[in-house]
């Protein structure tokens, strides 16, 4: 087994220090050896979208990456969503639109749906639907999803 | 209620689940379809670092049973699926080797390093093939591959089809199908010596059927053993069976005393979850010169897989095809033949809608050819035959009751919602350029909420037909309900928690839904087959309602009144006319746990109430749905344009988890019919085993969906309550697979054949033209 490897990086505005093989999964670090279990495994071949994070402010599936190349980033996920308490206007968004059911593709939707409307104030339907094809809900059928995104927008704006 | 965590990525998956000195295992599994072991060498694997244990099936044999399936169906055989293959491998997939280590990476190193030798048996790939005289046997103690066979019968339809004026027919095809839940299937087992007492953790729909199975099947009385399903990512029938990687959890637990966790990966659920469908149905369909349905007679063979599934046997899927066949029609004569073969592929199971979106398909498909043979108008020719109000209840020609139901009104609103005649006469139109248009038309009831008179499964060894809540006032005041069902996001702590407020009188944010446990709540099996509602809400209601009775008597004690004068509402019991006079709900709660000093003479102490429903017969949902589709020659590729869903629930808890559930269901149908397949090839090796290959659809792929509720309440069940859990997906596929029909008319194509994957459509398109 080669060599445990160091591993900096700023989460949720916390600084961590890992130590990890090289071969480990991003998301498996975030789970496992930060016990930050909200970013989901739906695939672990990049295609599902539950465990998208922000990188650098950038959404990115953290399956398909290694904690190594994580290494001095800043990182956001769905734990550092909601504010001293308060639910951010997406998460607010989602639970009045019925934009969940099983909630297990939901932190990897909500950062997609934060990434779509920091690069993209105000989208239009087939804009979204675009946006947030990157991630599969098999429970919604994307419709209160698409009214939460975009009732998140106009909040936002 | 439930949202407010998962939004904030604090759900409790199994895979969230950590216990101390917990071990991780990684299944090996067989590269072959059928096979022979000659030898299974675990020792390179088991001296590695991290590794604790590798054990083989002969190994697992002696702490854990295999799976069988019973059943009192005539004919039909059970199969034994062991925790771990045992003699021979029965399809690519099937776990051989459990390596138990401190971590997943480490155990999926040591895979490798075992040894297993198989002789290659030939593959039974077909029913085709499996049905032939000389084929290979998947089961030797079975004597033939096929597990099963039905029929029903009603009339004489051999007769009817020869006097009939118009008969359309077909081969029918439905491919195979994955349910594609997002949080692949895990578990996690926990066995205390010292209490000789196991936990185990489950992504399940059916803590409660789990438990009395492995109890059995591991030697353990059952109140020895606790099954919990904590948040679960979704479900639609997959989780609803029981799991040979939760046998060998539990047994590997107790062997080697120590936590023991799996968690699939991808790969492992699209080889190993229980699929869908897979039929082909020979159907026709008799008319009269004036669109009178005078007969129907279909033969549906299905391809079961290698193994038949606890609870629900392989007969779950097909006998619901022709359960279902006739659908909400008056179909005088009728006979439908169901047979169940065994191949060498993963095991077929329930999936949402079970075997009706299968049924609607041919049925509907059926319909709209006899409509085209004729000249007449589709929707012209089911208002002549669909079951009338007046008709109620309607025996179908299977034997389903169906207590009531909104068949014509829901067709009349779907086709003025989606303003029917306006995308004909558009269609019409000759200066019209561009793609092809076509509109479909798919009518259904479906049995809800099913109870002790009919086995949810043919001649199952379970029976699924009731449910309890207990609901308690805590001494605070506070409500606490719990039940025997499960949830995988259809909002139970929600729609549950309205119902005990309601009928209790309490404030919601007062009542909190327990469920998904059994330790916690009372006996019961979980959710599945539309019931949760229904059955549970029934439940709810009963026990509610004892409570309320029980509180207003203790309140009128106190308060010096009769029981009759005092209203209670939001958690206060107030006295008719004088609204100052009133206790709260935790005043009345306090005085029931203070006891005899405080109550009414004779009255027992505590606030708290257990009631069990079963609705008996069960109730009939019902919808249309109406697709518009554009299809385009050049690039094969479908647009659904516009999807509309005038549906039947009965009385409606929350609007808008009713609207989730049908338009997320609706997504399942879509997919379906346009995108997904499981697709093995002639080994028996599946060649759909990622999401890059088996397509999941995607918000850009799916249309807006336009819900329309009926809201006719169920005039036989507790609450007016109908199920909706699956109707969406027994729709859609019918719907869409008529408007590409309809818009391949004028090219003279029918469409026999689900999905309709651009690949097929080109084909069809290829195909030298029949007449018209």
């Amino acid at each position: 087994m080669p060599d445990a490897v160091t591993v900096r990086l700023t989460v949720n505005g916390v600084a961590h220090e890992g130590r990890c093989e090289p071969r480990k999964l991003f998301v498996d670090f975030l789970r496992e050896d930060l016990g930050l279990t909200g970013t989901h495994v739906g695939c672990e071949h990049g295609v599902c979208g539950a465990c998208t994070i922000l990188i650098d402010g950038e959404a990115a599936r953290s399956c398909i990456m290694l904690a190594v190349q994580a290494d001095g980033a800043e990182i956001l996920t769905i734990e550092g969503l909601a504010q001293n308490g308060k639910l951010h206007p997406l998460q607010e968004a989602f639970r009045e639109h019925h934009g969940l059911q099983c909630g297990f593709c939901t932190p990897g939707m909500l950062m997609t749906a934060l990434d779509l409307l920091r690069t993209n104030p105000s989208p239009t339907e087939a804009e979204i639907r675009e946006g947030i094809s990157a991630v599969l809900c098999r429970c919604t059928g994307y419709h209160g999803i698409i009214r939460a995104v975009e009732a998140a927008a106009r909040a936002m704006r | 209620m439930e949202d407010a965590r998962l939004l904030q990525g604090q759900g409790r998956f199994v895979a969230d689940l950590t216990l101390s000195r917990m071990l991780h295992v990684a299944f090996l599994r067989s590269p072959h379809a059928h096979a022979r072991l000659v030898s299974v060498d675990t020792r390179p694997a088991r001296t590695l670092p991290g590794v604790a244990a590798c054990i083989t099936g002969d190994e697992i044999a002696t702490h854990a049973r295999p799976i069988r399936a019973e059943s009192k169906m005539a004919g039909y055989h059970a199969t034994e699926f062991p925790p771990l293959a045992r003699g021979k491998v029965r399809f690519v997939g099937e776990a051989v080797v459990a390596v138990l280590a401190e971590s997943r990476y480490v155990a999926e190193d040591a895979l490798e390093a075992v040894d297993v030798r198989y002789a290659a048996l030939p593959v039974v790939a077909t029913p085709e093939t499996a049905m032939a005289g000389d084929a290979p046997l998947v089961h030797e103690a079975a004597g033939s591959n096929v597990l099963l066979s039905r029929a029903f019968v009603r009339g004489d339809a051999d007769a009817a089809m020869a006097g009939a004026a118009v008969v359309v027919g077909d081969r029918f095809r439905f491919h195979r199908h994955a349910g594609v839940t997002m949080e692949n299937r895990a578990c996690l087992a926990d066995w205390n010596t010292g209490a000789g007492e196991l936990t185990l953790w489950s992504s399940t729909q059916v803590p409660g059927l789990l438990r009395e199975a492995l109890a059995e099947l591991l030697d353990l009385p059952a109140h020895r053993l606790r099954v919990v399903a904590p948040d679960v990512g979704g479900g639609f029938g997959v989780k609803s069976a029981l799991y040979p990687e939760e046998v060998a959890v539990c047994a590997l637990a107790r062997l080697t005393g120590r936590p023991v966790k799996w968690v699939g990966d991808r790969r492992e659920d699209l080889l190993t979850s229980t699929q869908a469908w897979d039929e082909t149905i020979d159907a026709e369909l008799a008319v009269d010169a004036d669109g009178t349905i005078h007969a129907l007679r279909a033969r549906v063979v299905a391809d079961v897989g290698a193994y038949s599934i606890h609870p629900w046997t392989a007969s779950i899927e097909v006998v619901q095809v022709i359960s279902f066949l006739p659908g909400p029609y008056r179909v005088p004569h009728y006979r439908g033949e169901a047979w169940g073969v065994a191949t060498n592929k993963a095991p077929m199971g329930p999936y949402r809608g079970v075997g009706r979106p299968v049924s609607t398909f041919v049925t509907e498909a059926l319909v709209d050819r006899a409509a085209r043979r004729l000249g007449m108008d589709p929707v012209a020719l089911r208002l002549r035959n669909l079951i009338r109000p007046d008709e109620l209840p309607y025996r179908s020609p299977s034997g389903v009751v169906w207590d009531s139901g909104s068949f014509v009104e829901s067709l009349e609103r779907a086709r003025d919602v989606v303003a029917y005649e306006h995308v004909r006469a558009a269609q019409r139109d000759p200066r019209r350029a561009g793609p092809y248009v076509g509109v479909g038309v798919a009518c259904y009831v479906e049995l809800t909420g099913v109870g002790s008179a009919i086995p949810a499964s043919p001649g199952a060894a379970i029976n699924t037909g009731t449910e309890g809540a207990t609901v308690r006032v805590d001494p605070s005041g506070t409500v606490t309900a719990s039940f025997g069902l499960a949830c995988q996001g259809q909002g139970h702590e929600t729609t549950l928690a309205q119902v005990v407020a309601a009928e209790l009188g309490a404030r919601l944010e007062d009542v909190r839904v327990v469920s998904g446990d059994t330790a916690a709540g009372p006996a019961g099996t979980g959710t599945y087959a539309s019931r949760s509602a229904v059955i549970g809400g029934g439940a709810a209601i009963l026990a509610a309602r004892a409570l309320r009775e029980k509180a207003l008597a203790i309140g009128a004690h106190l308060l010096e009144v009769s029981a009759d004068d005092l209203t209670l509402a939001d958690s206060r019991a107030t006295v008719r006319g004088a609204p100052d006079r009133a206790l709260s709900l935790r005043e009345i709660a306090r005085a029931a746990y203070a006891g005899a000093k405080r109550l009414p003479a004779g009255m027992e102490p505590g606030l708290e109430a257990t009631r069990f429903y079963d609705p008996y017969f069960g109730t009939a949902s019902n919808a249309t749905h109406i697709a518009v589709v554009e299809v385009d020659p050049e690039t094969c590729g479908v647009v659904v344009r516009r999807f509309v869903v005038v549906e039947d629930c009965g009385r409606i808890i929350n609007p808008l988890i009713v609207e989730g559930q049908a338009i997320g269901g609706v997504a399942q149908g879509v997919g379906a019919a346009l995108l997904e397949e499981i697709v093995y090839d002639g080994d028996g090796q599946l060649l759909t085993g990622s999401l890059m290959d088996y397509l999941v659809p995607t918000a850009a792929e799916l249309p807006p969906v336009e819900v329309v509720h009926l809201e006719r309440p169920s005039p036989t069940t507790l609450g007016g309550f109908k199920g909706v859990g699956e109707g969406g997906t027994i729709g859609a596929p019918a719907a869409v697979a008529n408007a590409i029909a309809d818009a391949l008319k004028p090219l003279g194509i029918e469409l026999s054949e689900l999905p309709v994957t651009p690949d097929r459509l080109f084909r069809l398109l290829s195909r030298p033209r029949q007449a018209l």
